[in-house]
């Protein structure tokens, strides 16, 4: 297997952009207006950072599980893979990722998290302002819009505000940040002028966990005192 | 794929333009008014045309009903304007099932099919090269290689078996961007294959000191991929003006020109640049046809590529 050391970031990119946003396209078609729902479920991740009640955030905590494993199966192994090979690894990632916010959900631990600027403004972004980059691309349209919980790239964008808000361990963010990295260099392979957000806002929300890990939360305690 | 006379296509095409163009089927129409250039594929004496026709990127389209259409518009274009190899391999998504679409539709007469292993293990590049026919919709391939040397020690004997037995016409091996070179060498020194696939350009230019030159004492065939550099070299020299000698050579663009300027080579069979646009087709299977740079021109124009790019 020596052999695979020889290939590049763009040995791996198979597809054009244009296929990328039309694969977009064409899903947002097939499953509108799942789309509505979507952002009725990324109200309630947006209401649970403001209002940290314990069955908001395991409402949250399903809502964003949901997401992911909805992503996991309908855009990255039906949809992504007929152009990514790596689609189906992407897909498992994101089904760990789901079980991991499961978990999170049946065990929301007992510190109350304040309001955090930092994680509003990534999850607002996500939720509300990442779908206009689609008409910032050019030749995008609004039907290639990226919507919460139905592609990755917002979906992720939004965890990570609520992972932040609630300060989750490491474990929960492997996978988010991850995947900003894999998406942001694929989006740069591809020459899309926003690429660089999606890593920015990854980075954005690593170094406010690290500045908030001085309150580490205890997730094994059950207790909640204002549940 | 066995082959068929390169020139009745063409012939036949001049004789219905001459009597009256109007009446031309739109394929016809479209067909390039001089035919191809052909080169020996040094093994065997096959003539195949300068131009071919590359997969990757282009036509991994997915289900896109509208990117399928396109992609067999472009391989229509393609083999109405004389063109013949078309290269895939199982790297490049759902581009061989795009091919296999075309291949069932159009039913091109002298499609001449290259493909490629792309798995780590010997046992599992017979599945491969099975699920890849049944893809590509072809009896058998033309030309298959080993992509990016992977396993190739393992994969190698394999092709060369399926080639004595006559289940498969060429034996190759590709690389790209300059990658592992020295290897390459040794096996095109070593080891009995027909073509070797590698990328060159008027600014990658390291195969001239020794793998062109080895392919033609070895008797091997070239094919070119990535002759624009996956487009930065066109997008570079956009809106620069063509020099004096473009026109000499009969090229209107620089696309024209660079390609040019790889198939003039002695030691290369075929160019593959990939594309999504039928215009680009014909403009590059122009590229095959005509007056070509000699050795002199050749410096010029490769001179000219790195003081603009």
């Amino acid at each position: 297997m020596s052999e695979w050391w020889t290939y590049s970031l763009s040995d791996f990119l198979m597809f054009s952009s244009r296929s990328y946003y039309r694969l977009i396209e064409s899903y947002n078609a097939a499953i509108w207006p799942a789309h509505l729902l979507a952002l009725v479920a990324g109200l309630v991740v947006i209401v649970a950072i403001g209002r940290p009640r314990q069955h908001l955030q395991r409402s949250a905590a399903l809502v964003l599980a949901a997401a992911w494993g909805w992503v996991a199966w309908a855009y990255h192994l039906e949809r992504y893979a007929e152009i990514n090979t790596a689609a189906p690894y992407f897909a498992a990632a994101f089904a760990v990722q789901a079980l991991l916010l499961c978990w999170l959900a049946y065990r929301p631990g007992n510190a109350v998290p304040a309001p955090q600027r930092v994680a509003f403004g990534m999850t607002g972004l996500a939720i509300f302002a990442y779908p206009l980059l689609a008409l910032a691309r050019d030749g995008g349209t609004w039907r290639q819009a990226e919507v919460f919980g139905i592609v990755p790239d917002p979906t992720v964008i939004a965890t990570l505000g609520m992972l932040l808000a609630w300060r989750a361990p490491v474990i929960f963010w492997l996978i988010p940040v991850l995947w900003c990295l894999v998406s942001g260099a694929t989006l740069m392979e591809l020459k899309i002028g926003h690429a660089w957000v999606l890593p920015a806002l990854a980075l954005t929300a690593v170094v406010a966990r690290a500045i908030n890990k001085k309150n580490p939360r205890d997730f094994n305690s059950t207790a909640n005192p204002r549940s | 794929m066995p082959p068929t006379s390169p020139s009745r296509r063409h012939l036949l095409a001049s004789m219905i333009a001459a009597s009256g163009g109007l009446a031309l089927s739109p394929l016809l129409a479209a067909a390039s008014p001089v035919p191809l250039v052909t080169r020996p594929i040094p093994s065997s004496g096959e003539q195949l045309p300068l131009v071919g026709l590359g997969s990757w990127i282009t036509f991994n389209v997915g289900r896109d009903p509208l990117g399928r259409r396109e992609s067999v518009d472009v391989m229509r274009q393609f083999f109405t304007g004389g063109g013949r190899l078309i290269d895939s391999s199982p790297m490049y998504g759902s581009a061989q099932d795009v091919i296999g679409e075309a291949v069932q539709t159009l039913k091109p007469a002298r499609l001449f099919a290259a493909d490629k292993v792309w798995v780590s293990g010997g046992a599992r590049g017979v599945a491969q090269v099975e699920a890849s026919r049944k893809l590509w919709r072809v009896p058998r391939f033309d030309l298959l290689q080993v992509h990016n040397l992977l396993s190739w020690e393992e994969h190698l004997p394999l092709l060369l078996a399926m080639k004595r037995e006559g289940r498969l016409r060429y034996v190759g091996i590709t690389t790209s961007e300059g990658r592992r070179h020295a290897e390459i060498e040794k096996i095109m020194a070593s080891q009995p294959i027909d073509f070797v696939q590698i990328s060159y350009n008027a600014l990658d230019r390291d195969v001239e000191q020794r793998i062109l030159p080895l392919a033609r004492e070895r008797k091997i065939g070239v094919i070119v991929n990535r002759p624009f550099r996956q487009g930065d070299l066109t997008q570079a020299l956009a809106g620069k003006p063509l020099p004096g000698w473009a026109a000499e050579i009969g090229c209107t663009t620089w696309a024209q020109a660079l390609l040019k300027f790889i198939v003039s080579h002695p030691a290369v069979t075929c160019a593959i640049p990939a594309t999504s646009s039928v215009a680009h087709v014909r403009e590059n299977l122009l590229a095959g046809t005509g007056r070509m740079p000699d050795e002199a021109l050749r410096k010029r124009i490769a001179q000219d590529v790195e003081r603009l790019a």
